[in-house]
C-alpha cells in the first residue's frame, strides 16, 4: 500500500491486477510503436516501387526474395513484402481510427454537453437526432455516406465520425444530464460565474470517465469499420493501403490456397483491435461503480 | 392499452416521415438528382425531358411531395443494371436476407442469453471467463475476416461446407427458401454463423451485466430470504426482468443484422439484398440505393414498432399504462 | 424465561475487498425468546444490517462469517450446507427490507410471487395455495385479498407493497423475522400503521422479531429489548425500559441526549462530537474511545462485554456506576 494514493495512482494498482490488460496495453503501445516507426522497422519500403519486382508476387512465408532477404510473412499480389506492408498498414489503419476516435469525441462531447446545459427545443433537438441515428447501424450509415461522397481519406474520416459521434454524444449527455440536475450545478449557474466556467470546471470533468470508456471501445470500431469498407472496396484509395485493404486484396488468392496474403494482416487487425477492447473492458469496470466492492 | 399502441404508430410514422426527409435531402439535394434517375450517358434531351416529368424545376417542397406520392404509389423508380422496377428488384432478393438474418440472430440470441446469464451468475469460475473471452473476440474480430478465416477452413481447407452461393431451394408461399433442404442448410451454415458471431457476443455482454445487476438487488435478496431455490430464482425472477433488455436488443440487432448482412452477403455470395446494394454502389446504380436506404428505414421503424407492442404484452408495468 | 428459539455467540462478519479487510460485524452475541421483539439500533455502516443477513446465511461475496455460532431452535447453521440453508430460510427464519419497491418482482403477480413462496417449502395445489396467500394479505391488512392476487405490485401503494411482503414473510409462520428498517421508505402515517401491526402480529403468531432501525424512537416504542450496534459491535443490550432509564455505554447515553424528546423546547440538541469511524481503519481498542468524553488509558484495550443480570455492555468506564453497585 503506498502512502500517497492518488485517483490515478489507485486506478492504475487496480488495473495492475489484471495480467491480461496490462499484457493488452503493452500489446497497443507495441503496435503504436510499430506503426510509428514503420518506415525503420520494415525490411522495405513496400510503396517504393523501385524495389518492386513482379517476379516476387505470391511468394510463401520464408520466400527469399530477389532483395536478397528473407520475406517472413511472404509477398502480396504485387510482389511486396508483406511484413512491411502490415507495418505500413498498421499506421494508416492507426491513423484513420485515432482521427475519427478525436473528431467524433470532440463533435459528440459538445452536441451532448451542449443539450445537457442549455436544455428546452436544443436539447430535444439534438437528443431526437442523436437517438434516431443510434437506432440506424453504423456500418450503414458509413456506407452510404462513402457511396455518396465517394472515395479518400477525408471522406472515410467524416463518414467514420457521422456513423459514431452518436455514441459520445449520448455518453455525454448522459453523464452531463445528471450532473446538471445537482443543487451545486444550479447553485453555479445561478452565480455570475461565465457559462463555459460551468462546463469546463463542472459538467466536462464529470463526463471524462466514461467518454474515455467509450473513445477506446470506438477507436477499436473505427480500425474494424474502416477495414471494413476498404474490404468491400470503399475505402481508402489504392495509394494508401490500409490492413483493410491489404486483406481485400488477398481474398482472390485465398481459394487457391495462398492464404498468407489475407491472412496475416488480418490476424495484425485483430490483435490491435482485441488489445485495445481488452483495455477497454478493464477500464470500463473500474470505473462502474455499480460493480465496486 | 389502445391508446399506447395507437400513440406508438403515431410515433411510427413520424419518424418515417423524418427518415424520408432525410433521404431525401441527402439523395436529391447532396448529389445531382438528375444523376439519380438517368444514367450519365444519356443525351441533353432526355435529361431536360427527366427534369420535367419529375418536376426538378419546381420548389424543393413541391420536389418533395413528389417524392413522396411516388413512395406511397410504391414508384421507386427503374435500376439502371437490371432495368426493371427497383422494388420488383429488392423484393426478389429480400426472402434470401430475412432467412439468413432470422437464423443468425435467433440461434445468437438462445445461445447468447444463455451463456451469458451463466457468466453472470458465476462470474469468477473458469467457464464464466472463457465464455467472456470467446465473447470479446467474437466482439472484436471484425466479421469479414472470421468469414474469410470460415471459407479458408471449413471450403478450402477441410471441404466441408459450400464457401458460397445459396444452394437448393424450395418454394413455399411463392418464395423460394434454403434452410428446408439439406443443400440449401449446408449453404447457409458458415453465412449463419459468420453473421451470428458478433450478435453472440453482444447477447452474451448484455446478459451477463444483466444478470449481475439483477442478481445483487433486493428482488433476488428478499426472493432467497423466502428461501426460494437458485434455480427457481434464475428461471422465474431473473428470466424475467432480464427479458426487458433482452428484446429490446433483440430488435435492434434485428435491424442492424440486415445491415451487417451486407458485409456477409458479399463475401459468401449470398443473393440477398445486401450482395445487391454493394453491387449497386459499385456500378452507381443510385435509385437502388435509394430504396434500400428507404427499406431499412422502414424495416426498423416495424421492427421498433413491434417491440413497443411485444412490451406492452410482457411488462404489466407498459400494458396497464403506468407512468414509470 | 423460556429458551430462546435464536440465539447468537460472538458472530464476526467480515468483507474482504481490495483495499482490506471490512471487519462489518466484530462481536455480536443476543439471545431471542419465541414472540420477542428485539430492536438493533445504529448508525448506518454499524454492522446492523450485515448481521440480519448473516443471520439468514445470505451475505455476499467478498463477505462471509468468519467466527461465532447462530443456532435457531437448537440448530447451528453457520455449519449447514447451502441447501439446508435454504430449506430454513422463508420457513423458520425470514427477512423483510427497506424498499418495498424494489423488493417485490414487477414483472409477477403478488398471486405468482407468493406461490413462488409457498412452492420453496411446500407442496400446496393451486387452490390451496390461493387460500393461504388470501388468508396472509387478510392478516396483514389488505382489503378483498383474494381478488388482489392477480395485481402486480405497481398497482399497490408503498405501504401496501410492504404488507405483501410482511405477508410473503409470514407464509409459514416462521420463528424469527428480521425486519431492516421496513417504515424508513414510507410515509409517517403509514408507519405508525405498519409498526404497531407487526407487533400485534407477532403477538398472535408466535412470530420473534428482530427490528433493525437507525430511529431509536421508533423501535423503543415496539421493542421490549434493545441492542445497540457501534462499528460491528454491539456495544449495550438489555430490557427496553431500562436501558432507556439508565444507560451504562457513554454512546447509548450520547444517542439518547441527542433525541429530541429529551431536550427541553428551544434548547440545542446534544449531539456526539466526532464522526463514525471507518471500518477500514478501526483503532485498536475501544472503537468509540476517540469520541468518548470518559475515554482514559485503559480504553486502548478492547473492553469485552460485561453481563449484569439481563444487561450487557462493553465499556471500561459506564455510565450510572454508582447505582449498579448498589444493584
Amino acid at each position: 500500500m503506498s502512502g500517497q494514493s492518488t485517483p490515478l495512482r489507485l486506478f492504475w494498482a487496480e488495473f495492475r491486477e489484471n495480467k491480461v490488460a496490462v499484457f493488452a496495453l503493452v500489446v497497443v503501445v507495441l503496435m503504436i510503436l510499430l506503426a510509428l516507426f514503420a518506415s525503420v522497422v520494415s525490411p522495405q519500403n513496400p510503396y517504393d516501387l523501385a524495389n518492386l519486382s513482379l517476379m516476387d508476387s505470391r511468394r510463401p512465408p520464408g520466400f527469399v526474395g530477389s532483395g536478397g532477404y528473407t520475406h517472413i510473412l511472404g509477398t502480396d499480389p504485387q510482389g511486396r513484402d508483406l511484413l512491411s506492408a502490415i507495418f505500413y498498414g498498421l499506421r494508416i489503419s492507426i491513423q484513420i481510427g485515432l482521427a475519427a476516435g478525436f473528431v467524433s469525441l470532440t463533435i459528440g462531447t459538445t452536441l451532448g454537453i451542449l443539450a445537457a446545459y442549455v436544455g428546452g427545443r436544443i436539447e430535444a433537438l439534438i437528443m431526437r437526432l442523436v437517438d434516431l441515428q443510434l437506432s440506424f447501424p453504423a456500418i450503414l450509415l458509413a456506407l452510404v455516406i462513402v457511396a455518396l461522397l465517394g472515395q479518400g481519406k477525408a471522406q472515410l474520416i467524416g463518414a467514420l465520425v457521422a456513423a459514431q459521434y452518436a455514441y459520445f454524444a449520448r455518453t455525454a449527455y448522459g453523464a452531463a444530464k445528471a450532473e446538471r440536475g445537482k443543487d451545486y450545478i444550479e447553485a453555479a449557474v445561478a452565480t455570475p460565474l461565465s457559462a463555459r466556467l460551468v462546463v469546463l470546471r463542472h459538467l466536462l470533468p464529470n463526463c471524462t470517465p466514461p467518454l474515455i470508456v467509450v473513445a477506446t471501445v470506438q477507436i477499436a470500431n473505427s480500425i474494424s469499420l474502416e477495414a471494413t469498407l476498404s474490404f468491400l472496396g470503399l475505402g481508402l484509395p489504392v495509394t494508401e493501403p490500409s490492413l483493410g485493404m491489404l486483406i481485400s486484396n488477398g481474398f482472390p488468392y485465398m481459394m487457391s490456397g495462398r492464404y498468407w496474403i489475407s491472412v496475416y494482416p488480418g490476424v495484425a487487425l485483430i490483435i490491435l483491435i482485441v488489445a485495445i477492447n481488452i483495455v477497454g473492458d478493464q477500464v470500463r469496470d473500474q470505473f462502474n461503480p455499480r460493480l465496486r466492492r | 392499452m389502445l391508446g399506447f399502441i395507437i400513440q406508438r404508430f403515431l410515433q411510427a410514422v413520424g419518424v418515417m416521415a423524418v427518415m424520408s426527409v432525410i433521404v431525401f435531402c441527402g439523395v436529391y439535394a447532396i448529389g445531382n438528382p438528375i444523376d439519380i434517375v438517368i444514367p450519365p450517358e444519356a443525351t441533353a434531351e432526355i435529361r431536360q425531358d427527366a427534369i420535367r416529368r419529375l418536376g426538378l424545376d419546381r420548389p424543393l417542397y413541391e420536389q418533395y411531395f413528389i417524392f413522396i406520392g411516388n413512395l406511397l404509389q410504391g414508384d421507386l423508380g427503374r435500376s439502371f443494371v437490371y432495368n426493371i422496377p427497383v422494388l420488383e428488384l429488392i423484393g426478389g432478393r429480400l426472402p434470401a436476407t430475412l432467412e439468413l438474418v432470422l437464423i443468425s440472430v435467433i440461434s445468437a440470441t438462445v445461445l447468447g442469453v444463455t451463456l451469458g446469464i451463466y457468466a453472470g451468475y458465476r462470474p469468477d469460475s473458469w467457464v464464466a471467463k472463457t465464455i467472456m473471452a470467446v465473447s470479446v473476440l467474437g466482439f472484436s474480430v471484425p466479421s469479414f475476416w472470421v468469414g474469410l478465416i470460415l471459407i479458408l477452413t471449413f471450403a478450402v481447407n477441410l471441404g466441408w461446407l459450400p464457401a458460397g452461393g445459396r444452394g437448393d431451394t424450395v418454394e413455399i408461399w411463392g418464395v423460394d427458401w434454403s434452410f428446408p433442404t439439406v443443400n440449401g442448410l449446408s449453404h447457409i451454415v458458415l453465412p449463419a454463423i459468420n453473421l451470428a458471431l458478433f450478435k453472440l457476443a453482444m447477447m452474451i455482454r448484455l446478459a451477463r451485466a444483466g444478470t449481475r445487476e439483477i442478481m445483487l438487488t433486493d428482488t433476488i435478496k428478499f426472493a432467497r430470504a423466502a428461501g426460494l431455490s437458485e434455480g427457481t430464482i434464475l428461471r422465474r425472477h431473473l428470466l424475467k426482468l432480464i427479458s426487458i433488455p433482452i428484446i429490446t436488443v433483440f430488435g435492434l440487432e434485428l435491424g442492424s443484422t440486415l445491415a451487417f448482412a451486407v458485409v456477409t452477403e458479399t463475401i459468401f455470395s449470398w443473393p440477398g439484398v445486401g450482395k445487391l446494394i454493394i453491387d449497386s454502389i459499385a456500378v452507381l446504380d443510385r435509385p437502388v440505393m435509394v430504396a434500400y436506404l428507404i427499406l431499412v428505414a422502414f424495416l426498423f421503424v416495424t421492427i421498433n414498432f413491434v417491440i413497443d407492442l411485444v412490451f406492452a404484452l410482457i411488462d404489466p408495468r407498459v400494458r396497464h399504462g403506468a407512468s414509470s | 424465561m423460556s429458551a430462546p428459539v435464536l440465539s447468537v455467540r460472538d458472530l464476526r462478519t467480515h468483507f474482504f475487498t481490495r483495499a482490506g479487510v471490512v471487519k462489518a460485524v466484530d462481536g455480536v452475541s443476543f439471545d431471542l425468546a419465541p414472540g420477542e421483539i428485539m430492536g438493533l439500533v445504529g448508525e448506518s455502516g454499524s454492522g446492523k444490517t450485515v448481521t440480519g443477513f448473516s443471520l439468514l446465511g445470505l451475505v455476499d461475496e467478498p463477505g462471509r462469517i468468519v467466527e461465532g455460532s447462530i443456532k435457531l431452535n437448537g440448530t447451528e447453521l453457520t455449519t449447514l450446507s447451502d441447501v439446508e440453508l435454504r430449506a430454513r430460510r422463508g420457513r423458520d427464519i425470514s427477512m423483510i427490507f427497506q424498499d418495498p419497491i424494489a423488493t417485490l418482482n414487477p414483472m409477477l403477480t403478488i398471486g405468482q410471487q407468493m406461490k413462488l413462496a409457498i412452492d420453496a417449502h411446500e407442496r400446496l395445489g393451486k387452490r390451496a395455495a390461493d387460500a393461504r396467500a388470501t388468508e396472509l394479505l387478510t392478516q396483514v391488512g389488505i382489503p378483498s385479498a383474494a381478488a388482489r392476487l392477480r395485481a402486480y405490485p405497481h398497482e399497490f401503494s408503498g405501504g401496501m407493497r410492504q404488507r405483501v411482503a410482511i405477508a410473503i414473510a409470514l407464509l409459514h409462520r416462521p420463528a424469527v423475522i428480521v425486519a431492516d428498517e421496513p417504515t424508513t421508505a414510507l410515509d409517517v402515517s403509514i408507519q405508525a400503521q405498519i409498526l404497531y401491526q407487526m407487533r400485534d402480529l407477532a403477538a398472535e403468531t408466535g412470530t420473534a422479531l428482530i427490528w433493525i432501525s437507525h430511529d431509536l424512537a421508533v423501535v423503543s416504542s415496539l421493542a421490549s429489548k434493545l441492542a445497540v450496534m457501534y462499528a460491528g459491535r454491539i456495544v449495550e443490550q438489555g430490557p427496553t425500559a431500562t436501558l432507556l432509564r439508565d444507560p451504562r455505554h457513554p454512546y447509548t447515553a450520547g444517542l439518547l441526549a441527542s433525541l429530541p424528546a429529551m431536550a427541553p423546547p428551544g434548547a440545542p440538541l446534544a449531539q456526539i462530537p466526532g464522526t463514525t469511524p471507518s471500518l477500514l481503519s478501526l483503532p485498536p481498542g475501544c472503537p468509540f474511545a476517540p469520541r468518548c468524553d470518559r475515554a482514559t488509558a485503559e480504553c486502548a484495550a478492547e473492553p469485552e462485554i460485561t453481563f449484569r443480570g439481563d444487561r450487557g455492555w462493553r465499556c471500561f468506564h459506564p455510565v450510572g456506576q454508582a447505582e449498579e453497585v448498589t444493584a
